[in-house]
């Protein structure tokens, strides 16, 4: 026998082991791509989404909240082989084919797992889930999970909150802080778009063990590297949520704005857009089908008239502007008169309607006297033959009110309106030297120009403060929202004259329908002409005259006289705010059930309106002050007329 | 003859009992782990792997004292009777046996399942001494070099045809006990050379093999003096490696199963595929080589612990260990394999007889199959090749098979030092 037979399985040994201890020094020690491997398999990065945060109204009420709703989940590998899918779903009140066609497109899923939890119904009401508890309780293989939504209590201000909805492609790409996962929703439009970081907070990061088949097996290191959600922000606005779901009564069945701002500070304290909407539908399962429902209504309810109604002529209310600016350039005096014979007549013919003449700065606002404007605009732009620059320096000067530039208001998709420029008249006119009588319309808010509902709101409180504005604006606190003070450039003294002209308005002039017992108000109405029907009403108001809480500027489209629905309508709003109950129910009563429906285009109502309005015993006196009658203008005005007051809706 | 003899616990082995006693302590300490969840329980629940070794370890300390109160000579008597039931139990095996993952190689005995393949190792090992030990038995002799081969391949065969491929593989051990009663070195080289020439035969075509091996006949023809003789035995060597060639890519293509042929190719880097074949490998070293220099500390593999690495308690135990204890750990776990390996070489040499010495050749060189295959297996250098990790591994069948083999060994060398005295 040889002695190296004694040796060789020691060798083998040897030799084996010490390439085993190679193999583990190089794969333990060395090659460090399994620990990170390890990690991959084991640990998964959950993302903990915050509570987004709530909306609180001026006096502390919670106008939008978050709602719990009940998501059905199950794990489909826990079910019983012969799962009696269709007891289940009668249980559940649903079509007994729901369950496969729920589970087909499960499958279809990507990362669909069957040791996963998957979402069987999702977004249950509270009611809704109340009802099918009893049958869930037959099939412990299916249980809820409570998760939020947005929840409105006054079911009002669907348009300033905007609405929430699952992000898109386009918006995860731009998204360069990486905040967003897919699945995510934000804020689309209105407030919840415009505060949409403060509001949606600062997601949570959960690290947690799963198995190789899905299954959760705690977390990892006991939370160390865990990062907490933070809930967002509690934003407080300046909205009156109470005035907010009355103005929203009172423009029910009616096409139109209603906004007010709080003069001394440029808080909106509500804002329509009617018709509105209840922003509690486009939550929940049925989100999808109200949008799309919306979206397809003919009165666009969808369509933020108060920011984005740029074509609205202001009509007479802009008659206040004029007078101002008239005013201080000095080519009228309040002591100035002209004569009215049912109105102006020049180069062309601006109709009026009978009053006393001749008329004085205090008289023309009371009466809204048409030939008045038209001599004070013609003084202002025909001065020395110097069209071009009086233009320039009228519209340097109406721009100070806040017109034909955005306010700046706290909400996404403001239009700045048509205030237009020398510029353009020149071009419309094709060298043609036009001159003040061309663009008399101007001279009563008609014409091309185009002022959106905020921006009357805006000069109302430019008014009331006699001289000077604030940004409006709807979240009280917070970087974002800069509030600035603007000064009109009008001296004090023409604003106090004016102010009392607004005071006569509806102590004994156009507005007196809108006068309320006991509180001193002025305002100014308007009735816009405009292509599409009937006029448009319109008024603007602040009340008390002296220091005043609040200004308002209505249009109703379509709805006639300035006095017949917008004075109304108004004048209730401001009683609500400063007496917060309503001394006139027969008028109220009339606001609120009041439908225009029937005028407006495209409306096919199946159920007429009882009322229509001045069929009331307490109808407005017909003013027929405001009514621009179409025999101004010269024929190329006619056609931009047409073409650019047109009303949105 | 009994109890003239002095008590045999007094001659144990101590260092050989404290390395199984370590072992099997190491072992079941990292089964626990590998299932551990914080719901199961203590480490003595029924329900789970480690609570059920618990109750397998006691039983094979209790088959351990059994044997070890035996008398010592008895053993060598009962190696044929041992070894035809063993047979017979195999052939039965193969037509009676439950199926467990495509292999017939479990019985069923009320309710516990047992390998007799296991148990077949021991009566091999038992049958292989016998017969060298016999009177004028010499392994030089072709006669003698037959009758062995036979003993130890029968049973290998009839574990194959019980399709449990993997522990037939074992059988080939049975070489270092051979090598070390005389038989020629030659074999050993032989037998490696055929694996190196089936590795390469698989990895290289076979119109290049057959070229080089012409080439470098050719070059040995002429740069050699004497080119008669340099040519015969480059015709011999040519045919011969033509033959190797040409069988082992035949055994490839049409005698191994499709599973087995793709875990060779996954091993050799033919194919990838981690998610599927080559799951296993790929979780287990991902394992193994997370645990880093330390390891991840005890209960805290995750791969392990989360089902990540498959048959985690069984064939794949050595994950935990890797993926736990680290490095270090796993060094240490290798050490002592070692150490018990070469305490029972050193036991075998002291045996005054040969039977004692060719059976404790055979202990080590089953137990060093067992750790080579598990080990290169887990580590991704050897196929998948199913079979336990001795003493550390769950299963009843294995721990029993393992505490006979070793009180045998023991309680023989027990008994001769304590006579010799």
């Amino acid at each position: 026998m040889n002695s190296y037979n004694r040796v060789v399985l020691m060798v083998f040994i040897i030799t084996v082991f010490t390439v085993f201890v190679g193999r583990l020094f190089y794969i333990q020690v060395i090659d460090s791509s399994y620990i990170e491997a390890a990690r991959n398999n084991a640990i998964k990065k959950l993302i903990i989404r915050p509570a987004r945060g709530s909306l609180i109204d001026r006096k502390g009420k919670l106008m939008v909240i978050n709602r719990p709703f009940f998501d059905i989940k199950f794990v489909p590998k826990n079910l019983p082989v012969e799962f009696d899918s269709i007891t289940f779903c009668r249980l559940m009140d649903l079509e007994p084919e729901y369950f496969t066609k729920r589970m087909a497109e499960l499958r279809k899923q990507v990362g669909f797992s069957m040791y996963r939890p998957q979402i069987f119904i999702s977004q249950l009401s509270v009611e809704e889930y109340a009802k099918v508890q009893e049958g869930l309780y037959h099939f412990p293989q299916f249980y809820a999970e409570k998760t939020y939504t947005r929840n409105y209590p006054y079911g009002s201000g669907g348009q300033i909150f905007g609405y929430l909805g699952e992000i898109n492609q386009e918006q995860l790409d731009k998204d360069a802080t990486q905040y967003y996962n897919p699945g995510d929703y934000v804020g689309i439009t209105g407030i919840e778009k415009e505060y949409e970081e403060r509001l949606r907070g600062v997601k949570g990061i959960s690290y947690q063990y799963f198995d190789v088949k899905g299954r959760p097996q705690g977390r990892y290191k006991d939370g160390a590297e865990d990062v907490a959600a933070k809930a967002g922000e509690n934003l407080q606005t300046s909205l009156d949520i109470e005035l907010q779901t009355y103005a929203e009564k009172l423009m029910t069945n009616k096409i139109g704005s209603v906004v007010a701002i709080d003069p001394s500070t440029g808080e909106v304290l509500c804002f329509v857009s009617a018709p509105t909407f209840d922003p509690n539908k486009l939550v929940g399962r049925n989100r999808g089908k109200t949008f799309a429902s919306l979206a397809k209504d003919p009165l666009k309810p969808l369509f933020n008239r108060p920011i984005k109604g740029a074509s609205y002529p202001p009509g007479s209310t802009f008659k206040a502007i004029n007078g101002l600016i008239g005013l201080q350039r000095g080519v009228i005096d309040v002591h100035t008169t002209f004569n009215c014979f049912g109105g102006y007549n020049g180069a062309i013919h601006v109709g009026c309607h009978a009053h006393r003449s001749p008329v004085d700065f205090e008289f023309s606002i009371q009466t809204s006297c048409n030939a008045y404007y038209c001599n004070v605009f013609l003084r202002m732009i025909d001065r020395d033959n110097q069209v071009d620059r009086n233009y320039k320096d009228w519209y340097a000067a109406v721009q100070r009110f806040g017109i034909g530039k955005k306010t700046g208001i706290d909400l996404p998709g403001e239009v700045k309106g048509n205030l237009p420029t020398a510029e353009f008249y020149d071009k419309v006119n094709k060298g043609w030297r036009w001159r003040g009588a061309t663009i008399l319309s101007l001279a009563i808010g008609q014409g091309e120009l185009g002022v959106s509902p905020i921006q009357m709101a805006n000069y109302a409180c430019a008014i009331a403060n006699r001289g000077h504005y604030f940004t409006p604006h709807i979240i009280r606190k917070g970087p974002k929202n800069k509030v600035e003070k603007y000064q009109t450039g009008v001296q004090q003294e023409y604003f106090n004259y004016l102010v009392d002209a607004m005071e006569k308005v509806i102590e004994g002039g156009t507005g007196t329908i809108a006068k309320i017992p006991g509180v001193s108000m002025c305002g100014k109405t308007g009735t816009a002409e405009n292509p599409h029907g009937e006029d448009h009403s319109i008024f603007i108001a602040f009340a008390p005259k002296d220091n005043p809480k609040i200004a308002i500027a209505t249009y109703v489209e379509n709805a006639g006289f300035g006095a017949t629905w917008a004075a109304p309508i108004s004048s209730l709003l401001i009683e609500k705010y400063l007496h917060d109950s309503i001394s006139r129910p027969a008028l109220e009563k009339r606001m609120l059930e009041g439908s225009l429906l029937h005028k407006y285009p495209g409306y096919v109502n199946p159920n007429p309106p009882a009322t229509k309005p001045g069929e009331n015993g307490d109808k407005p006196k017909p003013n027929p002050t405001d009514t621009l009658k179409p025999q101004a203008v010269w024929p190329v005005n006619r056609k931009t007329l047409s073409s650019t007051s047109i009303a949105q809706r | 003859m009994a109890g003239k003899q002095e008590n045999p616990f007094k001659y144990i082995d101590r260092p050989t009992l404290i390395l199984m006693l370590a072992l099997v302590l190491i072992g079941w300490v990292a089964i626990h782990a590998a299932v551990y969840s914080p719901q199961m329980g203590g480490p003595f629940n029924w329900e789970h792997a480690a609570g059920r070794q618990a109750v397998w370890i006691l039983t094979s300390v209790f088959l351990f004292v059994v044997l070890f109160s035996m008398d010592y000579r008895l053993f060598e008597g009962m190696a044929s009777i041992s070894y035809i039931i063993m047979i017979g139990i195999l052939v039965a095996t193969i037509f009676l046996g439950k199926e467990v993952n495509g292999a017939k190689a479990w019985i069923q005995i009320g309710p516990v399942g047992l390998q007799p393949g296991e148990f077949a190792k021991l009566a091999t090992c038992l049958m292989v001494a016998s017969y060298l030990s016999s009177y004028d038995v010499r392994l030089e002799n072709q006669t003698t070099q037959l009758i062995s081969a036979f003993i130890i391949l029968v049973p290998a065969f009839l574990i194959i045809l019980s399709r449990d491929t993997g522990s037939a593989l074992v059988y080939a051990s049975f070489i270092f006990v051979l090598q070390r009663e005389g038989l020629s070195i030659i074999y050993l080289v032989l037998g490696l050379a055929t694996i190196a020439a089936i590795v390469l035969s698989i990895l290289i075509p076979a119109p290049y093999l057959y070229g080089s091996v012409g080439v470098f006949m050719l070059l040995y023809v002429l740069f050699s003096r004497r080119k008669k003789q340099a040519s015969i035995t480059a015709i011999t060597w040519t045919a011969a490696s033509t033959a190797i060639i040409y069988g082992v890519q035949y055994a490839f293509e049409h005698i191994l199963q499709e599973h087995q042929k793709t875990r060779i190719l996954l091993l050799l880097g033919k194919i990838e595929d981690p998610s599927g074949a080559g799951y296993n490998v790929n979780q287990s070293l991902i394992a193994i080589g997370s645990g880093g220099f330390l390891g991840k500390g005890w209960l805290n593999g995750t791969q392990t612990k989360f089902d990540y690495v498959p048959e985690q308690t069984t064939d794949f135990i050595f994950c935990t260990i890797g993926e736990e204890w680290g490095f270090v750990g796993s060094t240490v776990l290798i050490i002592l394999f070692g150490l018990l390996l070469f305490r029972i070489i050193h036991i075998g040499e002291r045996m005054p007889t040969k039977f004692g010495r060719i059976y404790a050749y055979g202990v080590a060189s089953i137990i060093f199959f067992h750790v080579l295959i598990n080990l290169g297996m887990t580590m991704g250098i050897l196929p998948v090749i199913g079979i336990p990790l001795p003493f550390i591994s769950y299963g009843g069948s294995s721990l029993w098979a393992f505490s006979i083999l070793m009180a045998i060994l023991l309680r023989m060398d027990a008994g001769m030092r304590s006579t010799m005295r």
